[in-house]
């Protein structure tokens, strides 16, 4: 019941084998919610499907990134190449910037934490977060990361740079956080209302996906790029329609005028 | 095959960090004091070093000091492991010369990405 209802509203794969995850992800659910326990909270959810309880369930069961800057080789080559072309590119004008399924912030940061560094004269910024999971925007809005989360993926330069301390915790500098807009978005829902993107990021959900909702995910997103614009998916997917830079997850819609010539 | 010393007063850490470090493909050698970690360095200069910051006697921040004063000093990539955990001991740290740095408590992840990072591995 769980996966059939993770792949109806969200288009979540959820592996049958995999039935620890259900105890692991929902049990705390569960007991937020006043049950005794997963099973009186999953015969509730079969009983009567109360919305609020079923988007509870499938957020709970939708995957959350938990480290700075993964695949470094992808952000060398947003820092070298994407990033350079589109400060060419808009020069005088908004980069517009879309983080989807930003999950615990730490993607989302990771970019923002990049473009502060290599911020340039003439380039205004909108950087767009969003997720499936309420609570997990707003633990991302707090930008605040236990000393375990900060020490992955982030080099101690960044941490002193980015951070500071807050009792035993690290917490994004306000200049990083006030650089990201929140939303929730569900990836499958008409993303028109949203508008076009130079640069999106959607690495953390396609591999969980079911096929038929990642290829209808991967349209949208396509639809969503503006002309040159970039996608950034996990290193193994590949995007129809996209050029690819190999091995690093970057894909890029070329203009018109380039892909003729 | 790449050398790391492993700098701590503490037993149980140094065989903690040295089986993290082996799994990584170190050679470890190791060093219960500052004194006796410079005595390694000018035998034999490590490719890295995993320093703690509080020991008896030299702290990890003037074995650094003294070892990048030596000849080759410079070489080895020096990561800090302690349980200082504020972000000015952090930059002192940096300001001295370390590459990288890791708070108690660690796990094998934490040590191998900071060493990627240090570009020791």
């Amino acid at each position: 019941m769980v996966a059939r209802l993770c792949a109806d509203r969200a288009g979540l794969q959820v592996d049958p084998e995999k039935e620890y995850l259900l105890e692991n992800r929902l049990g705390p659910v569960a007991r937020r919610e006043g049950f005794a326990g997963l099973a009186e909270m999953l015969q509730t959810l079969h009983a009567r499907g109360d919305e609020r309880l079923v988007w509870a369930v499938v957020e709970a069961m939708s995957p959350a990134e938990t480290v700075f800057f993964r695949d470094p080789q992808t952000f060398e080559a947003l820092a070298a190449h994407a990033l350079q072309d589109l400060a060419i590119r808009r020069r005088g004008e908004t980069l517009r910037v879309w983080v989807s399924a930003c999950g615990g912030g730490q993607e989302v940061y990771s970019l923002a934490m990049l473009l502060d560094e290599q911020a340039r004269a003439g380039i205004t910024l909108d950087l767009c977060a969003s997720d499936l999971s309420e609570r997990r925007l707003e633990k991302a809005r707090a930008g605040v990361y236990s000393q375990f989360e900060v020490q992955r993926g982030l080099s101690a330069r960044r941490l002193v740079r980015h951070f500071e301390k807050l009792d035993d915790s690290f917490v994004l500098t306000h200049r990083v956080r006030q650089m990201v807009r929140w939303r929730r978005v569900n990836l499958l829902e008409d993303l028109t209302p949203l508008g076009q993107f130079d640069l999106i990021f959607c690495r953390n959900v396609l591999g969980s996906m079911v096929d038929t909702a990642r290829t209808e995910l991967l349209g949208n997103l396509t639809r969503a790029l503006a002309e040159g614009g970039y996608l950034v998916t996990g290193l193994g997917d590949s995007v129809s329609g996209l050029t690819a830079l190999p091995g690093t997850g970057i894909h890029n819609a070329e203009s018109a005028s380039r892909a003729a010539a | 095959m790449k050398t790391c010393l492993v700098v701590d007063d503490s037993r149980v850490i140094r065989k903690v960090a040295r089986r993290i470090l082996e799994d990584l493909g170190f050679e470890v050698a190791e060093a219960a004091d500052g004194a006796d970690a410079l005595a390694w360095c000018a035998t034999a200069m490590p490719d890295a070093i995993l320093l703690d910051w509080n020991m008896p006697g030299m702290s990890g921040l003037e074995v650094l000091r003294r070892l990048r004063l030596e000849p080759g000093g410079e070489v080895p990539k020096v990561v800090f492991c302690t349980i200082e955990n504020e972000l000015d001991r952090i930059r002192e740290a940096l300001a001295f010369g370390a590459d990288e740095y890791i708070m108690k408590p660690f796990d094998g992840d934490i040590v191998a990405g900071k060493l990627a990072m240090a570009g020791a591995l």
